[in-house]
């Protein structure tokens, strides 16, 4: 079989699951929505740099959350059964692809949420959707990769925090300063280096991956 | 004695440096007055560290391709030098930052992310400390080693030349070769850099004798 048909078969299987028990989508929408609901019941009214930190920084716990039980809720078993019939590059090319399937609906649902209970649109809403869906690509690859490291190291949530956290610092302050253009409603223009910056980032995470993830998965 | 001579070179531009770091004539500049002088100390600690972790990532990839633990102790001692390296640069920073911009930590952004990028360090070797068994230590903490690189590359030589920062060269101040690094600080500032580098090498390979030592005696 070759690579494209692999990844398709592993993609359909990942939906599949979800689909069936609707775990991960249900519970990780719930986190975001009550997160967000106890920011608004604590906070009331904020100004707008808050509320763009206070978003990016719900986010960040959701997707990690949301993307480590990629790997981490696989069974032994199941690895192994899934090494013998699948290259690794399928294998982390399907996980990365449903992860931003998963990570950018729970952002466009928690972003309108968000901005429905906090009653606060930003100038530039298109630019913000490009930057929350660009935030979400960055999450679910680099957590992906980190979430697979982290479950081969075997205790799995502490030592995911501990590896991420540092990578994924970088691409947050990118986003935040992108977000924080398309609130106060700059000219388009001015983000293109911030877009341009995080797509590198993006293409430079699954390079290293693609590059990485073979290795990691032979035990 | 054939083999010493960098030894001898590193160790004879370290006391050139330092003597001559202390002694010869600065430039009288505004503000920085005798303070120039830390920069034959702060600027060589970050390039024996940048140094260090590239030997690192070396030492990683070749972790990977010929599973040898020797190779697995190289890499680990290069992180351990560098670290201590990294946090002379930021000791000597703070120093230097007391003295000219007011407090020791001004939350600059090169400042925050050098601590950033020290992070990505311990949590290398927290990494590695959760794994007991030897070969899957050496092999997930160069998979974790080789992806962190490239972000620390983004930290440190991207992301600050995006923001304001108050270190020489960005945000609309002036480079240091602009006005201050005229020739007679080059004499005294190059050598510094590649003494320092030399150092840090020396103290590295130390390092790494000591523990392999200690690994054939514990067999």
């Amino acid at each position: 079989m070759n690579l494209a048909s692999q990844v398709k078969y592993l993609l359909k299987k990942e939906l599949l699951l979800e689909w069936r028990s609707k775990y991960a989508l249900n519970g990780v929408l719930l986190y975001v929505v009550s997160t967000i609901f106890v920011c608004f019941l604590s906070f009331v009214s904020v100004v707008s740099l808050t509320w763009n930190a206070l978003f990016w920084i719900i986010m960040l716990f959701a997707s990690i959350n949301a993307v480590s039980k990629s790997f981490l809720q696989e069974t032994k078993g199941r690895q192994l059964y899934i090494y013998t019939i699948a290259s690794p590059f399928a294998l982390i090319i399907s996980k990365t692809i449903y992860n931003i399937l998963l990570m950018v609906l729970l952002t466009v649902i928690a972003l309108g949420f968000y901005i429905l209970v906090f009653d606060y649109v930003p100038k530039d809403l298109p630019l913000y959707l490009v930057a929350t869906v660009l935030g979400s690509l960055s999450f679910s690859t680099i957590f992906t990769m980190v979430s697979a490291i982290s479950s081969k190291a075997g205790n799995g949530g502490m030592l995911m925090a501990i590896l991420s956290f540092p990578v994924i610092i970088p691409v947050l302050i990118v986003l935040i300063k992108l977000t924080k253009n398309a609130i106060d409603g700059l000219d388009r223009s001015v983000s293109l280096d911030e877009i341009g910056l995080l797509l590198i980032i993006n293409v430079l995470v699954m390079a290293v991956s693609l590059l990485l993830f073979p290795y990691l998965w032979r035990d | 004695m054939h083999k010493m001579w960098w030894k001898i070179l590193g160790s004879v531009l370290v006391l050139y440096a330092t003597i001559a770091g202390f002694l010869a004539t600065v430039p009288e500049l505004p503000i920085l007055h005798e303070t120039i002088r830390n920069l034959y100390f702060h600027v060589p600690m970050w390039f024996a560290m940048i140094v260090l972790f590239s030997i690192s990532v070396f030492y990683s990839i070749k972790v990977l391709r010929s599973n040898n633990p020797l190779d697995d102790i190289k890499a680990v001692e290069s992180v351990n030098t560098g670290i201590v390296f990294g946090i002379l640069g930021i000791v000597t920073g703070s120093v230097w930052a007391k003295f000219t911009w007011g407090q020791a930590w001004s939350f600059d952004v090169k400042q925050n992310f050098a601590a950033i990028a020290l992070l990505l360090y311990f949590a290398y070797l927290v990494l590695r400390n959760a794994i007991d068994e030897e070969q899957k230590r050496a092999k997930i903490s160069a998979i974790y080693n080789i992806f962190a690189y490239p972000m620390m590359v983004v930290l440190l030589f991207v992301l600050p030349r995006l923001q304001d920062s108050l270190h020489p060269g960005n945000g609309g101040n002036p480079g240091f070769n602009s006005y201050d690094l005229d020739s007679r600080m080059r004499m005294v500032f190059y050598p510094a850099c590649l003494g320092w580098i030399i150092i840090g090498y020396w103290i590295y390979t130390l390092l790494f004798r000591l523990r392999s030592i200690d690994k054939n005696s514990a067999l």
